[in-house]
């Protein structure tokens, strides 16, 4: 389902020219849970943020279900966005003047849909992160584990064929790390496909397949 | 749409402080223009309805058509009663003669006329009344003094009842007129003794017909069109002599009214807009202050994105934000508008006929203009949002 192609990505600074990617290719197939390890300024970053319609990748094909991205417009992406990628980020990224509630709903109204839909797939989400309890909560009164729950909350809302985790458990003591570990090999279980970027090795190795990043290369390992 | 509304005002409620400073140079421009301009209102609509209780809304008409010509006062009670376009009429009649009171005698201008001419002229009785229709038909010796006449001749104003001379003829004095209250023509017929108009055809021999009269329009007609129906009537009824010229004078004040009505609409448009520029300086300040939201809230607006918000989602969200700010604004404005005119009608009451209120259609206007400045001073910090590329908004600050 994502077919990376000599994906290059370069940053010039100053007179040098940094290649964050340099000819990544990398085929990730549906319901695959792939971890893509490296450590930091090795390009993880910028490969999650080209997967996920962030960015954009200067030179090379990446085709997501078959359909190269290059033509798509700017309100394509974000539809595509919106309904094929779930993003899970290091740091949440919830919208901290909403409750959790309207956190996980956002992406839903951004489709247009009804009311009384919407709330019938948040309160799902929520069930399946276990945080039906906490719904009217701003994200300052959670705790951690808690906020990253919301999150995946927020990217399984959509029905996302690709969940993209980055660093998921960066921010998390060991217990909670685990605990959203486990969500999201449950997600993986449900027929999800996970691709997940981190640069602790425990971590990655809990996936059944990992990929290894330095200086924007790819290589597939076995930890 | 509604939920972009929702998010503008939770937005919006979430710094208060900040709001309600944005939203002040809305407030004062629009108090600026509401105030400023129903004001000007208030007070040319008293002027205007003073130049109309002074009886300025009349049509002033002579005609020289005597023997088997003369206009008499019938005919012109029948044509007054089929025209439309003429809704009262009174004739005037001038004498000179010498009026006694007591042992005071004094050359004195007297008036014959009828009960229309006093709601024409719009004159004011201190005490008593004024002619009645049965004085006319009945010729009585009755009289009527203007202010000054009431000083020169008698010297106090408590006089109704009592008797004087004129010419020789005993009158009873029925009425008194007050001072004008008008900020103009004070003084101006204030030194007539008015009686009726057939009384005076028997002791003046002016029984000769109708040669000066006073015409008003009905409300809502313009003094022009009541002013033609006078002069067409005219021109059919006493024509021209044998030299060609009109046989018949007709002029009105309708000139001079629709003079002040140009000086106060200028007036209006001028402090408008002076009032207008305050609000685009007002607009000026939520362009400001949205830009620093929009900075402020990159991230956000990196996460919306992330998660599948078009550009027009973006851009929708942050226009609205900055038209409810304005409109918010409008409405405190007019709010506060409307209580500065009830205080400034509590300020005047004593001062009398002066009332300010909140003029409908500037109202309109400023509601238009302001959501005109919250689309024209939103647009350029919402765009800002809107293209902003996902991936920078969301490494934003962190």
């Amino acid at each position: 389902m994502i077919d990376l192609q000599d994906i290059t990505k370069v940053y010039q600074i100053g007179d040098e020219k940094l290649y964050a990617l340099n000819h990544a290719t990398l085929h990730i197939a549906p319901r695959e849970f792939v971890s893509i390890i490296g450590p930091s300024g090795s390009g993880k970053s910028t490969l999650m943020n080209i997967i996920g319609l962030l960015d954009t990748a200067d030179a090379g094909t990446y085709k997501l279900d078959g359909i190269p991205i290059q033509n798509y417009s700017e309100r394509q992406l974000a539809r595509v966005r919106n309904e094929k990628i779930g993003f899970i980020f290091q740091n949440f990224n919830l919208i901290p003047k909403l409750t959790a509630w309207e956190n996980v709903e956002l992406p839903l109204i951004y489709r247009g849909m009804r009311p009384a839909e919407r709330s019938e797939r948040v309160a799902l989400a929520l069930e399946r992160v276990g945080l039906t309890a906490r719904a009217r909560h701003l994200p300052t009164e959670l705790s951690g584990g808690q906020q990253q729950r919301v999150a995946i909350a927020r990217a399984l809302v959509t029905d996302p064929s690709l969940l993209l985790a980055d660093e998921p458990t960066g921010n998390l003591d060991s217990h909670t790390s685990a605990e959203i570990m486990g969500i999201l090999h449950e997600l993986h279980r449900q027929g999800n496909t996970v691709v997940l970027i981190t640069h602790d090795n425990d971590i990655a190795r809990q996936a059944p397949r990992s990929v290894h990043i330095l200086d924007g290369r790819l290589t597939e390992v076995v930890l | 749409m509604i939920m972009s509304f929702k998010m503008a005002l939770r937005s919006i409620g979430s710094n208060k402080l900040r709001a309600v400073l944005t939203m002040l140079g809305i407030i004062i421009g629009v108090m600026a223009l509401v105030v400023l301009v129903s004001l000007v209102n208030g007070a040319t609509r008293s002027v205007t309805d003073q130049m109309a209780s002074l009886g300025s809304n009349y049509v002033q008409a002579y005609c020289w058509a005597y023997g088997d010509k003369a206009v008499t006062m019938e005919e012109l009670e029948e044509w007054v009663e089929e025209e439309p376009l003429i809704e009262a009429l009174s004739p005037e009649k001038n004498a000179s003669a010498t009026a006694k009171y007591g042992s005071k005698s004094q050359q004195m201008q007297i008036v014959g006329t009828s009960p229309a001419y006093y709601e024409i002229k719009g004159l004011q009785l201190a005490a008593g009344r004024f002619i009645k229709s049965s004085d006319l038909r009945n010729n009585s010796r009755v009289c009527i003094l203007g202010p000054s006449a009431v000083d020169v001749l008698v010297g106090y104003s408590d006089c109704i009842g009592d008797e004087l001379s004129i010419n020789g003829l005993r009158y009873t004095i029925v009425g008194v007129l007050g001072k004008s209250q008008s900020l103009m023509y004070s003084g101006y017929g204030e030194n007539l003794i008015y009686i009726p108009f057939t009384t005076m055809d028997r002791q003046f021999d002016t029984g000769y017909g109708i040669d000066s009269f006073y015409a008003t329009a009905p409300e809502g007609t313009a003094m022009a069109d009541a002013e033609s129906a006078v002069r067409s009537y005219l021109s059919e009824r006493v024509g021209t002599d044998d030299w060609g010229n009109e046989n018949f004078y007709v002029y009105s004040m309708d000139v001079m009214e629709t003079s002040t009505e140009g000086v106060t609409n200028i007036l209006s448009i001028l402090l408008g807009g002076i009032a207008s520029i305050s609000l685009i300086v007002g607009g000026i300040g939520i362009m400001n202050i949205m830009l620093v939201t929009v900075t402020e809230r990159t991230r956000e607006i990196g996460i919306r994105k992330a998660i599948g918000a078009s550009r027009g989602n973006i851009l929708r969200q942050f226009l609205m934000e900055a038209v409810v700010l304005c409109m918010m604004g409008c409405a405190i404005g007019i709010f506060l508008s409307w209580c500065i005119l009830r205080l400034a009608n509590v300020v005047v009451a004593g001062t009398n006929m002066i009332t300010f209120d909140l003029d409908g259609g500037v109202v309109l206007v400023s509601v238009g203009f302001c959501f005109l400045i919250g689309i024209i001073f939103g647009l350029y910090p919402a765009n800002k949002a809107a293209k902003m590329k996902p991936i920078d908004a969301l490494r934003y600050g962190g």
